[in-house]
């Protein structure tokens, strides 16, 4: 990124993109109160919503359920109208965003492309269940849940849980209701994470209809084989779930241009798991791990690929050569194609766009690092080095290049790092996210790690012997 | 991930609202957790490794039991509680913090306080006799979930997740 681009970001914004946030957060404060008795001020907001959507196919819909709503009855149908209308407005948010990443950075990206819907299986029992919850939440506000709501979340997580095309509800679910199972009393709080709940409950709600299963279309997508230069390593946990997603350019066998792509593994894991035991609960990835621990390409063949979304097969890959990743961004980061998110996933939290940066200062200000380039600055998300890897805000501040992904949140970009050239004791060490996939390297932080003890060989023998009794 | 007193943070996406668990060694304790209005877990017997205890504290009346899975009580409870349930408490400020387990409990602790055990001390407590079965069945569920397969399917919701560093 040159200091014009990272220009073109922040100074001003879209057109229309205060306004839309500002339904958002009239919605979110609804949301607080609950649905159960709407006043005069949410039901303003509601209504608001409700016109802005007035001239998109949602209309009709959303002004029923916004009418509904305000006279007391929020059955699951109203409340799913309600999270289809805010999740649309900041879909067109992300998509503003992410078109002026795009015309920051130059970046060419393909379009989404529709295919026939899967005809409909058969619907779980779960989802009812899903619905019926958020729904229950929904009317009862952030500030009226109690215990015994969020304990029922934990049946719905279970059943969803144990179907695996609903993996997203339930790992989604389980990390939401772990929050609220925390922050009770929420009224107590000092302040309600407003925008973030009404996030999660809207994508929550989506995701518990009975026409988003099957939506995967992994039997349709296109095929491809190639190499894979990994770029950036993304890591997500919450209590019960571990993601890393990698980002790279993916070369096409056949010639074809570069293209921007990322891929992704997870695991379930319980709370005491965290750190670099993380990369343990991934044994079943070993090609992709090595490939992150030893900086090198992946030759991948015949897998399947949605947009931007490369589904990992790890017996479909085999380790290529050494690859400088901060190389691969300078030289084909430019010209790479990306890909646009499936309709279902725009949103602005969503937006994770690879960048190289170089020849920067940094700085540490009041409100945590930035980096400036011709004196632009762009804020650093250092609360996003993931607890599994090498990477510090010492070393980011150390920094005079680095690999990271743009983020945008409550009207700011952010850097987050996930690898960076910096000078230490007057040597330039080259530090990624993903360094310690096949294990720590670091003497000091391997011994913490061994000291801390092995916790998914020990649940693991606790399960062993407890479970199957 | 703004802190909880800055203006913007209820208008963020992504903000840690609770503190990651922070790491401990899980040999003795393999299961702590403030739910259910209890501090509750499940402790391995140091006698008989197919043995665990099942030891809670609740928050409200601060009343404590502790049972082997099988509901038998614990020997070690002679009017106070037991090494179980100190134990625990220990565990539970390492993994929570001495700040998030005092509040769950509904006290403050006076400032030369730093461990559980220090903390139980400090209770008006009293012994209560409850069942394992509920808490020793969510420890059967928490380490369900290390049986539950891996995914290779994209999870777009974790990106309101992210990993982060544990500060101590």
């Amino acid at each position: 990124m040159r200091g014009t681009q990272i220009s073109a970001l922040t100074d001003g914004d879209s057109a229309g993109l205060t306004d839309a946030l500002n339904l958002v957060t009239g919605v979110d404060a609804a949301l607080t109160r609950g649905l159960a008795r709407v006043g005069e001020e949410d039901a303003t907001a509601l209504a608001g919503l409700a016109g802005a959507l007035s001239t998109t196919p949602l209309a009709n819909l959303v002004a029923e359920a916004v009418d509904k709503i305000a006279a007391g009855s929020g059955t699951p149908e109203y409340v799913a109208a309600l999270a289809g209308a805010r999740s649309a407005v900041l879909g067109a948010v992300h998509d503003a965003l992410l078109t002026q990443v795009d015309v920051a950075l130059g970046r060419s990206r393909a379009l989404w492309t529709p295919v026939p819907a899967a005809v409909p299986g058969e619907v779980s029992p779960a989802l009812a269940g899903a619905r019926a919850w958020l729904s229950e939440v929904a009317v009862t506000g952030w500030h009226g849940v109690d215990h015994e709501l969020v304990a029922e979340a934990g049946s719905v997580v279970e059943a969803a849980l144990a179907v695996p095309e609903l993996r997203r509800l339930a790992v989604l679910l389980d990390g939401f209701a772990a929050e609220l199972r925390a922050c009770v009393p929420v009224a107590r709080m000092v302040q309600v994470p407003q925008r973030r709940w009404a996030d999660l409950w809207s994508r929550g709600v989506l995701l518990a209809q009975d026409t988003a299963t099957g939506d995967a279309a992994l039997d349709v997508a296109e095929r491809v084989s190639g190499r894979l230069l990994p770029l950036a390593v993304d890591v997500h946990e919450h209590d019960t779930a571990v993601q890393i997603q990698v980002h790279a350019i993916f070369e096409p066998a056949d010639g074809g241009s570069p293209r921007l792509v990322r891929t992704a593994v997870g695991a379930a894991k319980v709370d005491s798991i965290g750190g670099p035991a993380l990369w343990r609960l991934l044994p079943a990835h070993p090609v992709l791990l090595a490939a992150l621990a030893q900086r090198c390409g992946v030759l991948v063949a015949d897998v399947p690929i949605r947009g931007a979304d490369m589904h990992w097969q790890d017996d479909r890959a085999r380790l290529d050569e050494p690859v400088d990743p901060f190389a691969a961004a300078r030289v084909l980061l430019p010209d790479a194609l990306a890909a646009a998110p499936h309709p279902l996933d725009r949103h602005p939290a969503g937006i994770a766009e690879p960048v190289l940066v170089e020849e920067y200062a940094v700085s540490d200000q009041e409100g945590g690092l930035t980096v400036e380039l011709d004196g632009h600055r762009l804020a650093v998300a250092v609360d996003r080095l993931p607890s599994c890897g090498p990477l510090t805000p010492e070393l980011v501040a150390a920094s005079s290049a680095c690999l990271g992904l743009l983020r945008w949140d409550a009207g700011r970009w952010l850097l987050q790092p996930v690898a960076v050239q910096a000078t230490v004791k007057r040597k330039i060490i080259t530090v990624h996210t993903g360094d310690w996939a096949c294990g720590v390297t670091d003497a000091k932080a391997a011994k913490a790690d061994a000291k801390a003890g092995d916790a998914v060989t020990v649940l693991r023998e606790r399960a062993g012997r407890l479970l199957r009794r | 991930m703004a802190d909880v007193d800055d203006a913007g943070w209820a208008r963020r996406s992504v903000v840690r609202v609770v503190a990651p668990a922070r790491p401990r060694k899980l040999v003795k304790v393999p299961f702590v957790e403030l739910a259910d209005g209890r501090l509750q877990g499940v402790v391995s017997s140091g006698s008989d490794i197919g043995r665990v205890y099942v030891s809670s504290i609740t928050a409200s009346t601060h009343a404590y039991h502790c049972s082997t899975n099988n509901n038998r009580p614990c020997g070690g409870l002679r009017g106070a509680p037991c090494k179980h349930l100190e134990t625990l408490a220990d565990e539970a400020v390492l993994q929570y913090g001495l700040d998030r387990v005092a509040r769950y409990l509904r006290v403050e602790p006076d400032a030369e306080v730093n461990t559980g055990g220090e903390l139980l001390y400090g209770l008006d407590t009293r012994h209560e006799p409850s069942s394992a079965a509920v808490v020793f069945s969510r420890f059967l569920r928490h380490l369900s979930y290390l049986e539950v397969p891996g995914s290779t399917t994209p999870l777009p919701e974790l990106h309101w997740f992210p990993s982060t560093r544990a500060t101590r």
